[in-house]
């Protein structure tokens, strides 16, 4: 597992991978969608239930992504470690994007049922924004420092700072009084929903997280291809 | 199992919260495909400029 630390070997463990995953992420996001139309109306949510099935996914893949986000940085940090800064780097904007996401979702799926797109007093909403606003920060960093060093440094240290966030983010509707509802997939009992929705759930969960693994797993092969163009570069510059 | 389209008054919801879905699903696929060959062609030409270089 290690000695996939190193970019060489990465670049050609990952290699058939990749196109797997892409193909996988493909087939069971159809087969997702297909899924969360076949479904039933719920009888209290009407055919709003059917937002749960990209807002759910998208809400849980914006904080593991800033998870893997987080453990990189501090490989990152700790380590000095390219692979894991790279890796850290190519977690943000998925990140950001499906946390993005799971807020308009969220509040699209809002109005209808609560008569609000957005609610400023609601812990769930808030922290998600703030998550949102992490990595929003963390790519805004990198950017505005030349040194890429310098720039990851500073990135990891925002990333980990943020992980702080994660599960704030995850007991928000148990620790404080929300108009978001509680937790109904991961907890005590287990999932408190019927078979008919929590299957198109579940598959479009295992599809986003499979999409998450083929954008991660790529951009974390390019950002190595990236980092030796510019070594080359860089390299002809001084000879020139 | 047979599909159902119509969202009936809640239209307006669903649908926009699938279609923001796919474009950034798409775009966010779209990029790291598009980034990808850009970066392994530039890797690929500079190498070869390397190697006619040492040839030469």
């Amino acid at each position: 597992m290690f000695g996939l630390a190193n970019p060489d070997r990465f670049l050609r463990f990952t290699r058939p991978l990749t196109p797997v995953l892409w193909a996988a992420a493909a087939g069971l996001l159809a087969l997702a969608t297909w899924l969360a139309f076949a479904a039933p109306e719920d009888y209290q949510q009407g055919d709003t239930v059917r937002i749960m099935f990209v807002h759910v996914p998208a809400a849980s893949l914006g904080l593991a992504a800033y998870g893997a986000l987080g453990v990189s940085s501090f490989f990152a940090l700790v380590f000095r470690h390219a692979l894991a800064d790279a890796a850290a780097r190519a977690a943000a904007l998925p990140g950001a994007a499906f946390t993005g996401l799971a807020l308009v979702t969220g509040s699209l799926w809002g109005k209808p049922m609560w008569g609000a797109w957005w609610a400023w007093g609601d812990a769930r909403l808030m922290s998600v924004l703030i998550l949102f606003l992490f990595y929003l920060g963390y790519m805004a960093l990198r950017a505005s420092i030349d040194d890429e060093q310098k720039a990851a440094r500073a990135a990891a240290v925002l990333g980990l700072v943020g992980l702080i966030n994660l599960p704030i983010v995850k007991f928000s509707v148990d620790w404080w009084n929300t108009l978001h509802q509680p937790a109904s997939l991961i907890r005590q009992g287990g999932p408190s929903m019927p078979a008919e929705f929590l299957t198109p759930l579940l598959t479009m969960m295992a599809a986003y997280g499979l999409f998450f693994l083929a954008v991660w797993l790529t951009a974390i092969r390019t950002e190595i291809v990236r980092r030796r163009v510019l070594a080359i570069r860089a390299r002809r510059a001084l000879e020139a | 199992m047979m599909l159902d389209l119509d969202m009936g008054r809640y239209a307006a919801f669903v649908w926009p919260a699938w279609g923001i879905t796919a474009v950034v699903l798409a775009g966010l696929a779209g990029r790291a495909l598009l980034a990808a060959r850009r970066w392994w062609r530039e890797l690929k030409r500079l190498e070869s400029a390397a190697a006619e270089g040492d040839r030469a």
